[in-house]
């Protein structure tokens, strides 16, 4: 009955800034890319369905502060950046965020981050369980004039939900009104007197906003912010049933060293001028797979019944193996089991009737549009 | 009518020859929001200890094992259309298998109400 999950091997957890009030909220804590993070919450709007439904109708306050927030700087930073990864940063004007790709040499995805443009810096947050590989793999291939600073005394906090926008008017200031801050933007804020900074973006597919704060400010702002009657604490249990609903993929599920980001159907990181240009790690293998297709992609599929299919299933085509799942669960927005999957390309097509095998038994699945639940992103009045 | 527990957390109401199964509000309560309960067919054998049941939740699926041997008379139908009874009735309406007592000497090794909450208080 054990539903943990370990992502590496650090024995004894590291502490995050929200430890206490987490444990304070009545949350439930379970090991999490090195620490110990809040998988779900007690109480009247605590449990994993409850904080979903919440989170899609209201707003939701998450921790993620175990995540590598990163600052780069130096001379020719951008030339020295786009060597390491495919994103066009020509393009990117300051106050924008773009998702960008860490990939190795063979084009293999070894994180996905999302990559800022500050006045003087580039600032990227990266997955928790791979910050400190990702800031070894920057270290080798940055030059040695580029500065690499990891900001381990800032928290992390993402506000998702369609009355997010209207609990954190109430306490940010700052350079832009809030309803000036559309997604994929963000801008230098005060909360409570904190300097913060705040990016509309998330992990949910609705609106919502990534604070980065001072860790010591972490407590008194997550209070402030679960002091508003829209917004609740979130866990992560919720947090991968919002992504897996908004088709967003989870790395060292959907995403790994074995897998392209063209087979991902993440063409979008792969910057356009980048794509002819190439330049980055992986880039033979990546320009190819733009023009020839690869042998598999990364599909939804919608499982008939209630019985979820879960990571490591197989998909079969009559007796004909085509696929894995890499990430799937039962939706509480849709009310039915999804997944996604690796399959063999002939077999991705929507509308594709496949079986995935659970137990022994095979259950009827289709292959079906992305994201499951539409995106509600705020892209300005 | 007795009711035992196991270390499994699955409870067990005797009733002359046969058995009501399910798990105890500290399992649905670990397990969280349940989404699908995987029952055993009626005439299926279970041995002690052996796979009984697989129970899902959002987060994960977890089997529910056999306390005692037994052939299964019946499954809860309930469940099927409304597997969140295990979480709002887990003692009661959201029982899992009827079953019945292939070994009475197998009901020994289970523990009473009283010693099943100070097991679960010790966890």
């Amino acid at each position: 009955m054990s539903d943990t999950e370990t992502e590496d091997d650090i024995v004894e957890p590291g502490v995050l800034p929200l430890d206490a009030w987490h444990r304070a909220q009545g949350a439930r804590m379970v090991p999490f890319a090195g620490y110990e993070m809040p998988i779900q919450y007690a109480g009247e709007h605590g449990g994993i369905v409850a904080e979903h439904e919440w989170t899609r109708t209201s707003a939701g306050l998450f921790d993620v502060s175990h995540m590598g927030q990163l600052l780069l700087s130096g001379p020719d930073l951008d030339a020295a950046v786009e060597a390491v990864l495919p994103i066009d940063l020509s393009t990117l004007k300051p106050g924008r965020q773009r998702y960008s790709l860490l990939l190795d040499e063979n084009g293999g995805v070894l994180d996905d981050l999302m990559v800022s443009r500050w006045p003087e810096h580039l600032y990227l947050v990266v997955n928790g369980a791979t910050k400190w590989d990702d800031i070894g793999h920057l270290r080798e291939h940055l030059p040695d004039e580029i500065t690499l600073n990891h900001l381990e005394d800032r928290a992390l906090l993402a506000l998702q939900g369609p009355k997010a926008a209207d609990a954190l008017a109430r306490h940010a200031k700052g350079e832009h009104e809030l309803p000036d801050l559309t997604f994929m933007r963000f801008g230098k804020f005060t909360i409570a007197g904190h300097d913060v900074t705040i990016a509309r973006a998330g992990y949910t597919g609705e609106d919502g906003f990534e604070i980065s704060l001072p860790g010591e400010a972490a407590e008194e702002i997550a209070t402030l912010l679960c002091g508003e009657p829209e917004v609740q604490p979130i866990g992560l249990g919720a947090r991968d049933s919002l992504r897996l609903e908004a088709g967003l993929p989870l790395y060292g599920h959907d995403l790994s060293p074995d897998t392209s980001p063209i087979e991902a159907g993440l063409i979008f990181g792969i910057n356009k001028r980048r794509r002819t240009e190439g330049g980055f790690p992986g880039a033979d293998r990546i320009t190819r797979e733009i023009v020839d297709g690869t042998a598999r992609k990364w599909a939804g599929l919608k499982v008939e019944g209630r019985m979820p299919a879960r990571e490591g299933a197989e998909v079969f085509s009559g007796d004909e193996k085509v696929g894995v799942i890499t990430s799937g669960g039962f939706s509480p927005s849709l009310g039915y089991p999804i997944a996604v999957a690796y399959l063999a390309a002939e077999h991705a097509a929507t509308g594709a009737a496949l079986e995935i095998e659970v137990r022994k038994k095979r259950l009827p699945a289709t292959v079906v549009p992305m994201p499951f639940v539409p995106h509600n992103y705020y892209r300005g009045s | 009518m007795a009711r035992y527990f196991t270390d499994e957390h699955e409870w067990i109401d005797v009733e002359g020859d046969s058995a009501t199964v399910g798990i105890t509000d500290y399992a649905q309560e670990q397990l969280g929001d349940i989404v699908f309960v995987e029952l055993p067919d009626t005439g299926t054998m279970l041995e002690k200890g052996g796979d009984a049941a697989v129970v899902e939740s959002v987060k994960a699926a977890s089997d529910v094992y056999a306390p005692i041997s037994g052939e299964v008379m019946e499954a809860n139908g309930s469940l099927e259309d409304d597997p969140a009874l295990v979480n709002t009735s887990p003692e009661e309406d959201g029982w899992f298998f009827k079953m019945t007592i292939g070994d009475k000497s197998q009901l020994e090794g289970l523990m009473d109400d009283k010693s099943y909450k100070s097991f679960c208080d010790s966890l």
